[in-house]
């Protein structure tokens, strides 16, 4: 399977995942490493960026694993902006997966202040990885000011709901000339592989592991199903038809 | 200006929307159960006597709906009296300004002194309450409290007097993250019998509270109705009523609903209305099928048999090991509570709880840099 390449950074591991809603911090650790992510999501607001013994980041503490710090609960650029330029500090990373949600209740991105911050941090020298709308039109500009993904919803975030955005998802993927990584609302690993058939190169995974009644195998899962859909993508699918095909071609009077 | 949650109350009769959650039937109770987004009607359904015998599915469907949300998490915060002076006479209220206690607010040293017990606690959001008494605990006195605790929490909360939205503005960039103001009861023709007097005693004020936070651009704000006071239902119908009038109109700030019961306290205020615990485990699990974003919250005023089940069904967070009188933690003990504790144990015994059910104790998920 071919590695994926994001910035500076070479993954073997399409599958990312965030450290929200785990029973605790140990059992966030034990999921994480059987999912074998690399590209692990942290919440800003939930660590104590001045703390070295912070309980979550300590748990993370794994050579393969990095850190994606993301900056939920910010309402605008200029707050994301300032909550990025902390993390980098504090974290020691310049990578950056900037969620700006003005709507603390379903938690959808504000596409318009999304686009500022990104084009202000990637020239900061972040590594910018936007969580956006299922848009093509705002992946593309996204791309042009200089973003290294994107990360278009599949569903809302923490529905489980799967991949309801679908028919942009197919579009953005199409037209990307940077890595798509399909985040939120993949609630089981039938969507995970999905997307992956389907050309994303990543996905982001959190509350279907996070929240199943075993998270460990639950991980497990996610990794085996990410790795099945990628295989199948890269193998190339037999194409499928709904009609049977005839077996007097409607052309054979070409040859004749 | 723009429109006010009152516009919205006066088209309502609180008789007529009694009836009408008393009439609901097991089907609607049914309905209300499958419906993907329960509307206000289903809520009534839920808080119904109809809806008695459904608490067992109900109960799935909460702790269910809320772990996908939240996760298995438990925020925690815990609460600063400030100062127990108080210019109102709420009948109910152990800090009623005609009771005879001893009255305290704490000065800057005191509050330094408090401080570093609950930093010790392990606690990241504190919640600082006072009276109303604009001389003693006004603005002033808040905004100079809050830029004193601000650099040791990471949120900081209010459950104060309201006050005007140009206030507001300038607590907000202070740190201020979330401010708490409960109604009491949505009957406006009863209010004042409970409120006879001080700043409390105007009705629409109290009410447009939430309306000049919205406009202020407030993150968090809690709502609630003390229960004992009138018919809980029809209270609760009407909190969740100016629940969804404010989530639609100031659409970027959170909620929180508290659920605040009548309890044994100094005066003599006995409850109106009995809400027995099957009834407030109703409650809970309504709103979380009605809304399954909104926070959910149950303070130390709950017998810990009761919060540790509640944890599993819908709640989301919580105060541990509170002190409901100025100076409680360090600087006195003698002062008057202002309700009685019930469950007080230790945060480390409730952390150990929380842990026991499965679940994370959050302390803390906001950081002064988002704000």
């Amino acid at each position: 399977m071919q590695t994926l390449k994001i910035g500076d950074k070479e993954f073997s591991s399409r599958l990312f995942t965030g450290t929200g809603k785990f029973s605790s911090s140990q059992m966030m650790e034990e999921a994480l490493l059987a999912s074998q992510s690399e590209l692990i999501t942290v919440a800003l607001r939930r660590v104590d960026m001045n703390n070295t013994q912070d309980d979550i980041l300590s748990h993370l503490r794994h050579p393969h694993i990095n850190l994606l710090p993301n900056t939920s609960g910010v309402r605008t650029a200029d707050e994301a902006l300032f909550a990025a330029q902390l993390a980098r500090e504090a974290l020691q990373t310049n990578w950056i997966k900037l969620e700006i949600h003005p709507d603390p209740k379903y938690l959808l991105p504000d596409p318009l202040e999304t686009l500022k911050a990104a084009e202000e941090l990637v020239k900061q020298g972040f590594i910018v990885l936007p969580y956006i709308q299922a848009d093509p039109v705002l992946c593309k500009r996204l791309e042009e000011v200089g973003v290294a993904a994107v990360m278009p919803l599949g569903s809302p975030i923490g529905s489980n709901q799967g991949l309801q955005t679908m028919d942009f998802l197919r579009i953005i993927i199409e037209q990307s000339n940077v890595p798509v990584v399909v985040d939120a609302g993949i609630g089981a690993p039938s969507h995970a592989a999905a997307a992956m058939e389907m050309g994303a190169d990543a996905v982001l995974v959190n509350t279907a592991i996070a929240v199943s009644p075993n998270p460990v195998e639950m991980g497990q899962a996610f990794k085996l199903a990410v790795q099945a859909g990628r295989m199948a993508y890269e193998a190339k699918l037999a194409g499928t038809s709904l009609n049977a095909q005839a077996s007097s071609p409607l052309t054979a009077f070409l040859e004749d | 200006m723009s429109s006010e949650f009152y516009e919205v109350l006066s088209t309502y009769q609180w008789d007529e929307v009694k009836s009408s959650i008393y009439a609901k039937t097991a089907a609607d109770v049914e309905s209300a159960l499958n419906s993907t987004s329960p509307s206000l009607e289903d809520f009534k359904a839920l808080i119904s006597p109809a809806a008695a015998t459904y608490l067992e599915p109900m109960a799935r469907l909460s702790h269910t709906l809320t772990q996908q949300r939240f996760g298995k998490t438990m925020q925690l915060y815990i609460p600063l009296y400030l100062s127990n002076a108080c210019a109102n006479g709420c009948v109910y209220c152990g800090f009623n300004h005609a009771n005879d206690i001893k009255r305290i607010t704490l000065n800057k040293e005191q509050v330094l002194q408090e401080i570093q017990v609950i930093k010790e606690m392990g606690y990241e959001h504190l919640l600082l309450v006072t009276g109303e008494h604009p001389a003693q605990c006004g603005f002033n006195y808040l905004s100079e409290m809050l830029e004193l605790v601000k650099p040791y929490f990471s949120l900081v909360s209010i459950e104060v007097q309201p006050m005007d939205q140009e206030h507001y503005e300038k607590l907000i960039p202070q740190g201020l993250n979330s401010v708490y103001v409960y109604q009491e009861t949505y009957n406006s023709q009863r209010y004042p019998e409970y409120h006879p007097r001080g700043k409390k005693a105007n009705f629409k004020y109290r009410l447009h509270t939430p309306d000049r936070l919205g406009r202020a651009g407030i993150h968090k704000m809690g709502l609630g109705c003390l229960l004992g006071l009138e018919d809980w239902r029809t209270d609760s119908f009407f909190t969740a009523l100016h629940l969804n009038y404010l989530e639609k109109t100031y659409w970027k700030s959170k909620y929180s609903i508290s659920f605040p019961r009548l309890r044994p306290h100094a005066g003599s205020f006995q409850p109106n209305v009995v809400v027995g615990d099957k009834d407030l485990a109703q409650l809970i699990m309504a709103y979380r099928i009605f809304n399954h974003d909104v926070e959910l919250s149950l303070s130390t005023r709950e017998y810990p048999v009761f919060r540790d089940n509640m944890m599993k069904l819908g709640i989301t967070a919580m105060s541990a090991g509170s002190k409901t009188e100025p100076g409680g933690y360090a600087v006195y003990t003698q002062a008057l509570e202002q309700f009685l504790i019930a469950d007080d144990r230790s945060s480390d015994e409730i952390q150990q709880v929380i842990a026991a059910n499965g679940y994370e104790p959050v302390w803390k998920d906001w950081d002064t840099c988002m704000q």
